[in-house]
């Protein structure tokens, strides 16, 4: 491959998923294996090119190239279509495709049974090809194409089981609430494109987020907040991943998302496009550092969402909820390391927590598979028993998810932690509480699966190999992936010129408390004794309305029905009187010029047309006809009569001539 | 003094006469005559003509009007003729009546 350029590499990344998706479009529905084969290759392809396209970024880390091509040329200002490859994308096309092999791979089996499985795929491979692109491109506008694409796939696939009810409704809250967020992202796009004059990030010094655009926006002013335009841009940015990202408070989308088949829950609302908001974030960023303000934001934010999503995770009982919300506290988690850390800190809990939070959820998925559809923690149980081989991935997972030593998020989360005690002492503490809240809450989940009997009646059994053997993968890389890029450089290869934050061993013996301490905790609530069925919540009895407020997600989807949905509702109400208004308008207008066409068609089609008009004409042709048929009688005398008249009337007009000289 | 427009207008008189006897009579024989009416004003034209013109010691007008004469007469005769093979066809004399090429 090394005279191709490696533009074209990157750019030819997404097109793979794509065709193949559109290739699956055309199978039948029952063709599941063709597609899941098809799925693979082309995701397959990607991986390769992906891989090599990281080896050559990883050759030359300050590498950043971009090519494209322009697609609209508007007045003086070109829309074009680039794409780039650095560090970020590099690492993001990576990771993408390496999770998502695995998971297409892991889905083949898991969906093996479904008679929709062609179409599985191919909205798998639509959300490939989305992401990718996604990740690649180099213009806010490209990006926002594929956010869309990916916002549309996921929207598929949540509510790809759309025959049930709540898989139905799951889809359309999670499309309206993340196109909530993207709204704001558009403006921002808007607003960029007005005063940036361009849409391209990276353009031969020119682009958005080089030096010289990013000083000239951050100099104007903007009206409101007194911000500067980088500054509303980047808010603006933010609010678009705030909904994609799940973060407060346009998280509750995310776990109701969990109503999509478990590989979509591990590729989609786990690994990769929740993690968009975040790689926006990260890709944006030089606009964000324009404006400290901003940055402060997105701390708190993402700081108040690890918490809050990490204690309401505690009081949930659903296998894949709390998984869910242990996911928005993560990306609250990464949102925070951005928010005082950088892009280094952010990305690098990003790419680890792709792997152990992918692993947790396909190897849940492997447990209700095993388990019969069964999602109820309290109904489960003695699982370690029964899938032994999923219960140590699970494991593995659970280790490096809870920051424990020498696992992936041990690594990330300090940074983070690190960055956040160097720079803002009070969203250090969300963090440690919210890691603590993580360990609790996964002890928790632990204690109530793997130990003692099954507390249904359904008989557990070892999912096969090929949904196991992603996990094993997976299980390695949770736990060795955060150590062997930390200490090959990671934080210096996502953002060149990171310079650590002094080490403190504080915050070190923090992390490590609150991630121990959290399981001990869990342990001493939950794991001394086996918990038989039908008993309430330990929680639940010490402190019973702090229970009841977690368990009910704090009133989040109740607080929106009562305020949002209400006004909503009775806007509703509002336009549908409103219709029956312009109904009722309409309907007259539409009667009154039906009996005036009527009366004209009466009187100007049969009167002036039909019976002036064609009649008359008719007539009048016919009379002078009969007419001329009287002076051709046959009567000799008649003819000698014209042509006696013909000759005199000669004869005048010879006469008149030869007056007239 | 009888001058060359006296025979000129009573030459026109007399195929006025002729005419308007042809144009407006129905009997059969009675259109005819105004034919024969006809002629005979225009035989006067030509000797009109020849006696007040140039050439006196030429008899092309007298010639011509002999010749009309007697082609007039031929005429006459089949004409005739004609009349009454046509009165015998349609058993009537008038020409209003004879408006058929065939039975």
């Amino acid at each position: 491959m090394p005279d191709i350029h490696p533009i074209y590499l990157v750019a030819a990344i997404p097109l793979f998923p794509l065709a193949m998706s559109l290739v699956i479009a055309l199978l039948k529905p029952t063709r599941g294996r063709a597609a899941s084969f098809l799925a693979l290759l082309g995701l397959g392809v990607s991986l390769v090119l992906s891989l090599y396209v990281l080896k050559l970024s990883l050759q030359e880390p300050g590498l950043v190239q971009t090519g494209g091509f322009p697609w609209i040329q508007l007045g003086p200002l070109p829309v074009d279509f680039s794409v780039i490859i650095d560090p970020l994308s590099a690492s993001m096309l990576a990771m993408v495709t390496f999770i998502g092999f695995l998971i297409f791979f892991y889905s083949g089996s898991y969906m093996a049974d479904d008679p929709d499985c062609a179409r599985f795929f191919g909205y798998l491979s639509l959300f490939a090809a989305g992401m990718l692109g996604l990740v690649i491109s180099n213009s806010l506008l490209l990006l926002f194409m594929c956010w869309e694409i990916v916002g549309l796939a996921s929207y598929l696939l949540i509510g790809f089981w759309y025959q049930k009810p709540a898989a139905a409704a799951a889809a359309k809250k999670a499309f309206i609430t993340t196109r909530i967020g993207d709204l704001f992202l558009f403006i921002g796009l808007l607003w960029a494109f007005k005063d940036g004059g361009t849409l391209l990030f990276y353009y031969h010094g020119n682009g958005l987020l080089e030096p010289g655009r990013v000083a000239w926006l951050a100099g104007i002013p903007a009206p409101v907040f007194g911000l500067s335009v980088a500054g509303v841009i980047s808010l603006l940015i933010f609010a678009g991943a705030v909904g994609k990202s799940g973060q407060f408070p346009l998280h509750v989308w995310l776990p109701d998302a969990m109503e999509g088949p478990t590989p979509v829950s591990a590729l989609i609302h786990a690994a990769t496009m929740v993690a968009a908001g975040v790689f926006l974030v990260a890709r944006t960023y030089p606009l964000f550092v324009a404006d400290p303000a901003v940055l402060t934001v997105v701390a708190w934010v993402g700081g108040f969402t690890a918490l809050f999503a990490g204690l309401v995770a505690v009081a949930q009982n659903d296998l894949k909820r709390i998984l869910a919300y242990s996911t928005v506290s993560q990306l609250g988690m990464m949102m925070l390391g951005l928010g005082v850390g950088g892009v280094g800190a952010g990305m690098f809990h990003l790419l680890s927590h792709a792997f152990f939070k992918a692993l947790l959820f396909l190897a849940a998925g492997s447990i209700i598979h095993g388990c019969h559809g069964e999602q109820d923690i309290r109904k489960l149980g003695g699982v370690a028993r029964s899938m032994p081989l999923t219960t140590v991935c699970y494991l593995c997972g659970t280790f490096a998810l809870c920051a424990l030593p020498f696992g992936s998020g041990y690594f990330s989360k300090d940074e983070i932690l690190l960055a956040a005690w160097h720079n803002n002492p009070g969203v250090f503490v969300l963090g440690a509480a919210a890691a603590f809240c993580t360990s609790f809450y996964m002890t928790r989940q632990l204690c109530y699966v793997f130990p003692g009997n099954h507390r249904s009646h359904a008989h557990p059994h070892e999912s096969p190999w090929r949904i196991t053997a992603p996990l094993v993968v997976l299980s390695l890389f949770a736990l060795a992936f955060g150590g062997l890029a930390r200490h090959w450089g990671i934080l210096e290869y996502l953002e060149p010129g990171f310079h650590a934050p002094e080490h403190s061993s504080l915050v070190m013996a923090v992390g490590l408390a609150v991630a121990l301490g959290g399981i001990l905790a869990g342990w001493l609530v939950y794991g001394r004794r086996a918990l038989p069925v039908g008993e309430p919540d330990a929680v639940a009895v010490t402190l019973p309305p702090v229970y009841r407020f977690l368990e009910n997600r704090a009133w989040m989807d109740e607080l929106y029905m009562a305020t949002v949905g209400r006004i909503w509702g009775a806007l509703a109400a509002l336009a549908v009187v409103a219709d029956l208004a312009l109904n009722a308008v309409t309907d007259w207008t539409v009667l009154s010029i039906q009996n005036l066409s009527r009366t004209l068609a009466i009187y100007s089609d049969r009167v002036l047309i039909d019976q002036w008009g064609f009649d008359g004409l008719c007539r009048a042709v016919r009379g002078a006809g009969f007419l001329s048929t009287r002076a051709q009688n046959g009567q000799l005398q008649g003819y000698l009569r014209f042509i006696t008249l013909g000759a005199v009337a000669l004869g005048l007009l010879l006469g008149w001539a030869l007056l007239r000289g | 003094m009888v001058t060359l427009q006296h025979y000129l207008i009573l030459s026109a008189v007399l195929f006025s006469i002729g005419l308007l006897g042809v144009l407006t009579r129905r009997h059969a024989v009675i259109v005819l005559i105004g034919i024969e009416i006809m002629l005979n004003a225009a035989n006067l034209n030509l000797i009109a003509f020849w006696r007040f013109g140039p050439h006196l010691e030429n008899f092309e007008g007298l010639l011509f009007t002999l010749f009309s004469i007697a082609v007039a007469a031929a005429e006459a005769s089949v004409g005739l003729a004609l009349v009454i093979a046509v009165y015998r066809h349609f058993k009537t004399p008038d020409v209003e009546k004879m408006n058929t090429l065939r039975e």
